[in-house]
């Protein structure tokens, strides 16, 4: 009984405390992600208030927002606009996805890390942060941009990236032999194809099953198929957070909007608690030894995106400004980057200081992408008043 | 002249999907501005203008509601046709057209075009209610209104002006 009313206390503090974090951020026109990892580093191991007895509840809490978090990143983009994303905007992507995982890939082998090491901080420092973009995008009021249907193919190619990574990735880490490894990647790629293909032909009838009138049942629904799908794309050795993507692709249409609608305050309250767990699980005395290693990680990785966006724009016919303002926007990197580093890290496979590197550079990169996007175009336009006029 | 309803001739219309969001249209002006609207995939639009000097960026973006985009779509269609009536009657003398609003809340909101008695109290005839761009043309005596409809009214100056009171009085 006491306990109970301890851990209720707790939580609740944690609960609020985020929330006050959370209004914090948006204020001064930042993601809450970061300060979400500094509340869970102050409240973990080795961090000023040790916090127990509710370990075991944000533990699964933190799994139910990876599952989340990467349900709702399917459902934001129909089949149809993945599939003539890829088509239209595939070369954009590779020069993205090249430019961007050879940073961490090559930072974690000069760390002596091994291949599975360069492969998650490749993921780490790959992928944008789609929640921050969007969120950068439509509060600087750049949605009627031109370069915007760029930065949203690119974030499109990424999403299709992630489902073919996270199941390769989580083979490795699960140090499985290189044809079981074959064997898990074959799944994957089939999984996908026919997921890709119901989701474009059935999709309705995927849609019906978890359909229904009535909001209590629908939420109910929704979120027991993401759960079911989860577990068992986990016990195939899938990884739950690829089921739960998947699902979201196949729910099409009508059903996804009110999905979506439904399932963001879950999500953003369950992801809240996974960055604090992930937070809680790194001992904020090992990030000075990495930090010089983040900061030039985020150096680089900012220059990359910049080019990315700058090249993808310019083949579209933007303006050097607009190329600019693309590559700013890709920035950000965030929720994807820790849901990554939590998988090698929960698997125990990796070297113990990845997670303090992923939390700084996600720190620094979910902080430095919204400045970017913003001070892009005001620094942009004196560099070029200054600069004798060329074309 | 510009047609009402469709894009007219001369202005191209570009479609863009914006995955995740929904879709931008919008068209070049001849003052070189870029003119549109984003529309969300939940029914929200933004009605967007670029930039003087950079047409790929946005001067404004500004959200409407979809009460707010058919009131715009009707100050900006309902000149159209009152331009093209009055062309089509200046032979004959002593009648004129004038757009006339349903205001939200008004006496006639939410009530048909018979209720007002129009006609018969005024001497004038409505040809046309513009409602979010869309012209209902001739509408029936069954034809309920709603608060921002522009009517387009047919009469004498004096049964005008007698309408405008009536509709905003009743």
């Amino acid at each position: 009984m006491h306990s109970t009313a301890v851990s209720l206390i707790e939580l609740g503090a944690v609960c609020f405390g985020l929330g006050v974090l959370g209004r914090l951020a948006w204020r001064i026109g930042i993601s809450p992600i970061p300060l979400y990892l500094v509340g869970g580093l102050a409240f973990g191991h080795g961090g000023l208030v040790p916090l127990g007895g509710i370990q075991e509840f944000t533990d699964i809490a933190g799994e139910i927002g990876v599952i989340l978090l990467l349900l709702l990143l399917g459902l934001e983009y129909s089949a149809a606009e993945l599939v003539t994303g890829l088509r239209r905007s595939w070369m954009a992507g590779v020069v993205d996805l090249v430019l961007n995982a050879a940073p961490g890939a090559v930072a974690a082998l000069l760390l002596g890390w091994g291949p599975v090491g360069a492969l998650v901080m490749a993921g780490v420092t790959y992928i944008s942060s789609s929640g921050i973009v969007a969120k950068v995008l439509s509060d600087l009021g750049r949605l009627g941009n031109r370069e915007t249907p760029v930065v949203l193919s690119v974030l499109v190619f990424e999403d299709l990236a992630m489902a073919l990574y996270l199941p390769i990735l989580t083979a490795l880490l699960a140090g499985v032999t290189f044809w079981g490894g074959l064997t898990t990647v074959g799944i994957a790629l089939v999984t996908i194809t026919v997921v890709l293909v119901v989701a474009l032909r059935f999709g309705r009838y995927v849609s019906a099953v978890v359909d229904s009138p009535d909001p209590e049942v629908f939420l109910l629904r929704v979120l027991g198929a993401a759960l079911l799908v989860a577990g068992i794309a986990s016990q195939l050795q899938v990884s739950a957070a690829v089921g739960a993507f998947l699902l979201g692709i196949a729910i099409s249409g009508s059903t996804a909007e009110n999905a979506t609608r439904m399932l963001e305050p879950l999500r953003d309250l369950f992801a809240a608690l996974f960055f604090v767990v992930f937070g809680l699980n790194t001992d904020p005395r090992q990030i000075p030894p990495v930090l010089g290693t983040a900061v030039a990680l985020a150096v680089v990785t900012t220059v990359t995106k910049l080019a990315t966006g700058w090249w993808a724009a310019s083949r579209q016919g933007v303006r050097r400004l607009g190329r600019l303002r693309a590559g700013a926007a890709l920035v950000a990197r965030g929720e994807f980057s820790i849901v990554i580093a939590g998988l090698a890290v929960a698997s125990g496979a990796v070297d113990p200081d990845l997670a303090p590197l992923a939390t700084a550079y996600v720190l620094l990169m979910a902080v430095m992408g919204p400045v970017a996007a913003r001070v892009v175009e005001p620094l942009a336009q004196r560099a070029l008043t200054l600069m004798p006029q060329r074309t | 002249m510009a047609r009402i309803g469709g894009y007219p001739r001369g202005v191209n219309v570009e479609v863009t999907p914006l995955p995740g969001i929904g879709t931008r249209q919008d068209f070049m002006t001849r003052s070189g501005r870029r003119v549109g609207v984003v529309t969300y995939r939940d029914g929200r639009f933004d009605l967007i203008i670029s930039q003087r000097d950079d047409p790929d960026a946005c001067s404004a973006s500004i959200p409407l509601t979809p009460e707010e985009s058919a009131t715009l779509a009707n100050l900006l269609g309902a000149p159209q046709l009152v331009a093209q009536l009055r062309d089509e009657q200046r032979d004959v003398v002593g009648i004129a057209t004038k757009q006339l609003p349903i205001v939200h809340g008004s006496p006639f909101d939410g009530r048909t075009l018979g209720d007002t008695a129009l006609r018969s109290r005024t001497g004038a005839s409505v040809v046309a209610v513009v409602r979010a761009g869309d012209v209902h043309p001739s509408p029936r005596p069954d034809f309920v209104f709603t608060g921002g409809d522009l009517l387009v009214v047919v009469g004498t100056s004096d049964g005008l002006k007698a309408a405008a009171d009536l509709l905003a009085h009743g």
